[in-house]
């Protein structure tokens, strides 16, 4: 018998157990810590300040903080209710099609191979007000205009959850198409000969058993939602005059310009918590729709 | 008489609506289909065009085709360019290798999920996908301090330990879900048979989940090449930025060389269309079982 001191399974996790430990772990406690401190880049000797919370405190009665964190959250809820509903709707439209369907599936998935910043770079094209493609098909179709789509603190709301919406929306619709795939026939059709609408078999048989579909999509969404800070920080950079400032934004904005490192990891802290939030809440459905599916493993 | 009339007529309307929600479902389908479009074709599109015709006010709607971009892409820092192709290296080497490890590591914690009951294993689990969860820009910052101190800053090793670290717990998911689907009796004959569990492991469950593993690789591929919040502040210099961190070269203080960078941008596009093309199959499939039976 071979003498065991651990057993296989943590063998087996350890690696990424170490990964984890030495590349996100230590950093976070690293930055927990300088979070009590006022740690400036550009003096080193602040980091063994002990200020307990005082960063915490500023932030909290900050008000730029306070709007830039209620944006984050009124972003993200618009965006993915956005996503799910259109996610929704072009996998409805998709499962119709009885030609071509494997070309218009990879058609989908089209803006998942595009980086978050190259997103933003070409709505920050596209929506140029001066040699933008939106502006210039509004004056070429005999609208004299030049909106400020990036200028003006509501269009830019608008531009950003645009771009964020056409790079997200496509895992929506390609896994509730994989589960429309997935869905046996037979209640379909027994609903149908019972006399049911299109609606009441689409609300009561077709949604429930997509719901455990959706609640992969939105957490797989929820793990990488601060993939939006790319976008932002390349089409507005938080601007006009705050205008578009999230959370992501804000922080690498008092870290990396004003170097306010201590002020800004105490920042990130709350943007992880507001991700680990959404990311726990989505698992806690993900795991809910499983069970109530009998998939429960 | 008249009821056969009144059937005619019912059958008739019943065949206009059902014509009418035919159109109307293709045009959805169409709009849908030109808004996925567009905006990439805008930009492969504007590659091609000369930087006057870009800039044109009115706007001018028939192109004309140029390589002035790419050639001055490709042609080095000398012409104004950009270092294209050192960028294309080093972010290849970096998404490549740390896909790669990534992998190897994901897999076999994906494996003690899979096979092995242990006491927390939930939160263990849980706990591995909050860590996935931490915003790139977040991270980023202590991130910055920590490597600087450790002097493996401006790396390819540093942006592979990076990106490892963040695939990693994404790629467990995955194959968790996938080596869930496989029958436990699959690997006990194996062993039975003389294997030993590593042996049965390589010649018979991966092959049964590679689909899972190639969805996972490609997943952990995709984030590593279009990374940018972190790559930004870990690399520093021609010999380590990779290509998203690249595109800001294109920028100036008030300008934006847009032809280059859309040039650029179809350099980037073109590998992750590829393998995603190569692999699409897997990829639907491995979302969906890793993610619903997982």
């Amino acid at each position: 018998m071979i003498r065991r001191r651990l057993p296989e399974w943590f063998i087996l996790l350890l690696p990424a157990i170490i990964v984890i430990a030495t590349v996100v772990l230590i950093p976070l406690i690293f930055s927990l810590y300088s979070s009590f401190t006022p740690y400036k880049l550009t003096r080193p000797s602040t980091l063994w300040t002990w200020i307990g919370t005082a960063n915490y405190e500023k932030i909290l009665s900050d008000g730029k903080f306070w709007a830039a964190f209620g944006r984050t959250v009124l972003f993200l809820t618009v965006v993915l209710n956005v996503e799910l509903v259109l996610g929704l709707g072009i996998a409805l439209l998709m499962n119709k099609v009885t030609w071509g369907q494997r070309t218009l599936r990879t058609i989908i998935m089209f803006p998942m191979m595009f980086s978050p910043i190259l997103v933003g770079f070409q709505f920050k094209f596209i929506f140029n007000d001066n040699i933008g493609l939106v502006n210039n098909v509004l004056q070429s179709l005999g609208y004299n205009v030049a909106l400020p789509w990036l200028v003006d603190g509501k269009l830019a709301m608008f531009s950003i959850m645009f771009a964020e919406v056409w790079m997200s929306t496509s895992i929506f619709a390609i896994l509730i198409l994989a589960g429309l795939f997935a869905m046996p026939r037979d209640p379909l059709e027994a609903a149908k000969v019972d006399g049911c609408t299109p609606w009441q078999s689409f609300r009561h048989i077709t949604l429930p058993f997509l719901m455990p579909f959706i609640f992969i999509a939105m957490t797989i969404r929820s793990l990488d939602v601060a993939r939006a800070y790319d976008i932002v920080q390349i089409m507005t950079g938080g601007g006009p005059a705050r205008r578009t400032e999230l959370l992501w934004t804000l922080m690498s904005r008092t870290g990396y310009v004003d170097a306010r490192m201590g002020l800004a990891n105490a920042m990130g802290y709350v943007s992880i918590l507001l991700s680990i939030v959404f990311t726990i809440y989505f698992f806690r459905k993900l795991s809910a729709a499983r069970a109530e599916l009998g998939m429960a493993g | 008489m008249q009821m056969d009339n009144n059937l005619a007529h019912r059958n008739r309307t019943h065949r206009n609506r059902k014509h009418v929600l035919k159109v109307l479902h293709f045009t959805a389908l169409f709009i849908t289909m030109a808004i996925i479009c567009i905006p990439g074709l805008w930009i492969v599109l504007n590659s091609f065009r000369p930087t006057v015709e870009i800039m044109a006010k009115p706007p001018v709607w028939n192109p004309t085709f140029t390589l002035e971009h790419y050639r001055a892409m490709f042609g080095g820092a000398g012409q104004g360019g950009v270092p294209v192709l050192s960028y294309f290296r080093n972010s290849l080497i970096v998404s490549v290798t740390s896909t790669a490890i990534a992998v190897l590591i994901g897999m076999s914690g994906g494996y003690a999920f899979a096979r092995y009951r242990f006491k927390g294993k939930s939160s263990y689990f849980v706990g591995l996908m909050l860590f996935r969860a931490v915003p790139g820009v977040a991270l980023s910052l202590p991130l910055f301090i920590v490597f600087a101190r450790v002097g493996i800053i401006d790396t390819h090793f540093g942006l592979i330990l990076a990106y490892v670290a963040m695939n990693v717990p994404f790629t467990i998911w995955l194959t968790d879900g996938f080596f869930r689907q496989i029958p436990k009796e699959l690997h006990e004959a194996a062993e039975i048979d003389g294997c030993t569990r590593w042996q049965a492991f390589w010649k018979v469950e991966f092959p049964v989940a590679k689909s899972g593993v190639a969805s996972a690789a490609i997943f952990a591929f995709l984030t590593s090449w279009n990374e940018f919040a972190l790559a930004s502040q870990l690399t520093r210099s021609v010999g380590s930025k990779t290509m998203p961190v690249g595109l800001l070269d294109f920028t100036a203080e008030f300008t934006i060389n847009w032809g280059g960078m859309c040039a650029l941008a179809v350099l980037m596009i073109i590998p992750a269309l590829i393998l995603t093309f190569l692999v699409q199959k897997h990829l639907i499939s491995g979302l969906t079982f890793g993610g619903v039976k997982g």
